[in-house]
């Protein structure tokens, strides 16, 4: 039987590799994307793994809107990656430096 | 468990009206003519116009529920609510000309607009932390869409980029330390059952990393350093007609959104929040006022401004008292309307093919209109927070709340850091009244501009003489008076 703390601590590694995802990457826009992406199922697992021990069902229902919002929140990143490549020609992340200071 | 035939829905009916206002709009905006969008611009400001008077008619000092207890409706949200109706429309009266002179004078602007606004009512209104993180989303996808509104601008483009990257980085850790805080209270997502669980919790490892977490992800849309980074990018590389948005409307939704998680959910965890919030205040004070010293682009330079007023703000919020949470909401009010002004005064100089983004575009703007000029002086004026100017009496009350928890030393430092910031603002000041203009032709002759701009001149210079009645709308929010 799995235990409450293991799914936390399986949430908070797949939480952490995310964030390091995000500020490691130096190379390409779409990893960041999918960092996020490994983020919000991080977040999901947590309340997944609550849920399902504190026998709440709400946390359940919480999972599905973000499941939801996190597609919504793809579409818009890939949307935004889309313009940004045609204005640019590159995706690669050192060079969104046309603003600084 | 609420069941269907006994739901009010009355409370929720501003948020119903503008979503199908915000559906209709989106549907009959293709059959509109190809140029000029009159008709959208027109039922988006007959939406706000009804939203008014809805929830002007609604207003009263009880608290109002729906949906269960997940949606409440108080004096705070009341307030807060009529405020961002009417900055709304003064962005949309004002950005009309700014639009259609570039021709980005599309439907989608007004769309995305309304619908930024139904996500910061519900933000607003939340009281469940489901609510809090759908509102919140609504409104940040729009912003992140209105950012990278200018298809074939580079740079809009890599300004939306760093807004959602750091924005989804943001409502990640929120949404991370929500599932904390759910487990830690055993299961509460309603911020009355939070508070209620919460005050009998020992203070807990998971606890104080739910509360440093969820601190995080809700100062980022206000700005607030260390969490500051995307803020001067995305000011600068969005239009400046949603530069103008994105720093009115979302920063009361941003207060609303700490005030209902810090201070209705978490508030006995106020001894775990409090020291953070002091760090990012030192911070931003000192980032917001002495990084715009080195500034040679006005709207940089107003963002760097941004940045030290949140700073003020979430020195109410940090006093937690009454006093504190509603000097906050004054400071807010007060913010938006030289916010207003201030990135105004970019639409006002900028002409068709040219972004009037520079401080050298001010010089000598009284040889080419000594009206707005004036309106600059009070604008700058207030920012920079003179005696009996509106910005004045904000910065006072929050202070005052500092000062009425003992923390001296904070309130010093606030007052030098905003001494330091004066010069930035009496410079700029400098360069309107007494250098030689570059281009001495007439400023934008837009009387939509002109008109918004003299009216929030106005407001700093007759609410900075009475300052009493948008304080005592302040404090009414927090059951004063």
């Amino acid at each position: 039987m799995i235990s409450l703390s293991q799914f936390l601590v399986f949430g908070a590694i797949l939480f952490s590799i995310s964030v390091a995802g995000i500020f490691l990457n130096r190379k390409n826009i779409l990893v960041l994307l999918m960092a996020i992406e490994l983020m919000l199922l991080a977040v999901n697992v947590n309340f997944i793994a609550f849920s399902h021990f504190l026998g709440d069902i709400n946390g359940q229902v919480f999972v599905f809107f973000v499941l939801t919002v996190a597609a919504a929140e793809a579409a818009i990143g890939l949307a935004i990656l889309v313009t940004l490549f045609r204005n640019r020609r590159t995706i690669n992340v050192e060079d969104l430096t046309e603003m600084k200071g | 468990m609420p069941n269907l035939t006994s739901l009010n829905l009355m409370p929720v009916l501003p948020e119903i009206i503008l979503a199908g206002m915000a559906c209709l709009i989106l549907l009959i905006d293709p059959f509109m003519p190809r140029h000029g969008r009159n008709v959208s611009y027109a039922l988006s400001l007959l939406t706000l116009v009804a939203l008014f008077i809805v929830t002007l008619m609604q207003m009263s000092p009880t608290v109002r529920m729906s949906f269960g207890g997940m949606v409440v409706n108080d004096h705070m949200s009341d307030i807060m609510k009529l405020a961002s109706y009417i900055s709304l429309a003064a962005v949309l009266i004002m950005s009309r000309g700014y639009l259609r002179d570039r021709g980005m004078d599309k439907g989608e602007y007004y769309m995305l607009a309304l619908f930024g606004l139904l996500g910061m009512m519900i933000l607003i209104s939340a009281n469940h932390l489901l609510l809090i993180y759908l509102g919140l989303e609504l409104m940040s996808l729009s912003m992140y869409a209105l950012t990278a509104f200018k298809r074939d601008d580079g740079r809009a483009s890599e300004a939306a980029m760093k807004y959602f990257v750091l924005g989804a980085l943001a409502s990640g850790l929120l949404l991370y330390g929500m599932s904390l805080l759910y487990g830690v209270t055993g299961g509460q997502l309603m911020l009355t059952d939070i508070a209620n669980a919460l005050s009998h919790d020992s203070g807990s490892m998971a606890l104080k990393a739910a509360v440093v977490l969820i601190v995080v992800g809700s100062i980022f849309k206000l700005g607030v350093a260390p969490f500051h980074m995307w803020l001067p990018d995305v000011y600068e590389g969005a239009p400046t007609a949603v530069t103008l948005y994105l720093s009115t409307a979302p920063k009361v939704a941003a207060l609303a959104m700490v005030i209902r998680l810090l201070v209705d959910g978490m508030g006995n965890a106020f001894a775990d929040w409090q020291p953070v919030l002091i760090v990012a205040v030192v911070l931003s004070l000192a980032i917001g006022n002495i990084v715009a010293i080195a500034q040679t682009s006005f709207k940089r330079m107003l963002t760097y401004s941004t940045i030290s007023h949140v700073g003020f703000v979430m020195l109410g919020i940090l006093a937690g008292t009454d006093v504190g949470y509603s000097a906050a909401l004054f400071y807010t009010l007060a913010y938006i309307v030289m916010t207003t002004g201030g990135f105004g005064m970019i639409l006002l100089l900028a002409k068709q093919g040219y972004e009037a983004e520079s401080l050298d575009d001010l010089r000598g703007l009284n040889d080419r209109s000594p009206v707005m000029a004036f309106v600059f002086l009070l604008l700058m004026f207030s920012m920079a927070g003179i005696p009996f100017t509106l910005g004045f009496w904000a910065k006072l009350a929050v202070l005052q709340a500092v000062v009425g928890i003992g923390l001296w030393w904070l309130a010093v430092y606030a007052v030098i850091m905003s001494v330091i910031g004066a010069f930035y603002y009496l410079r700029a000041v400098k360069f309107a009244y007494f250098d030689a203009p570059t281009d001495p032709s007439p400023v934008n002759p837009d009387w939509n501009v002109r008109g918004v701009l003299a009216l929030s001149g106005l407001l700093v210079l007759v609410l900075g003489i009475f300052p009493g009645v948008l304080v005592g709308f302040a404090s009414r929010a927090f059951g004063g008076f």
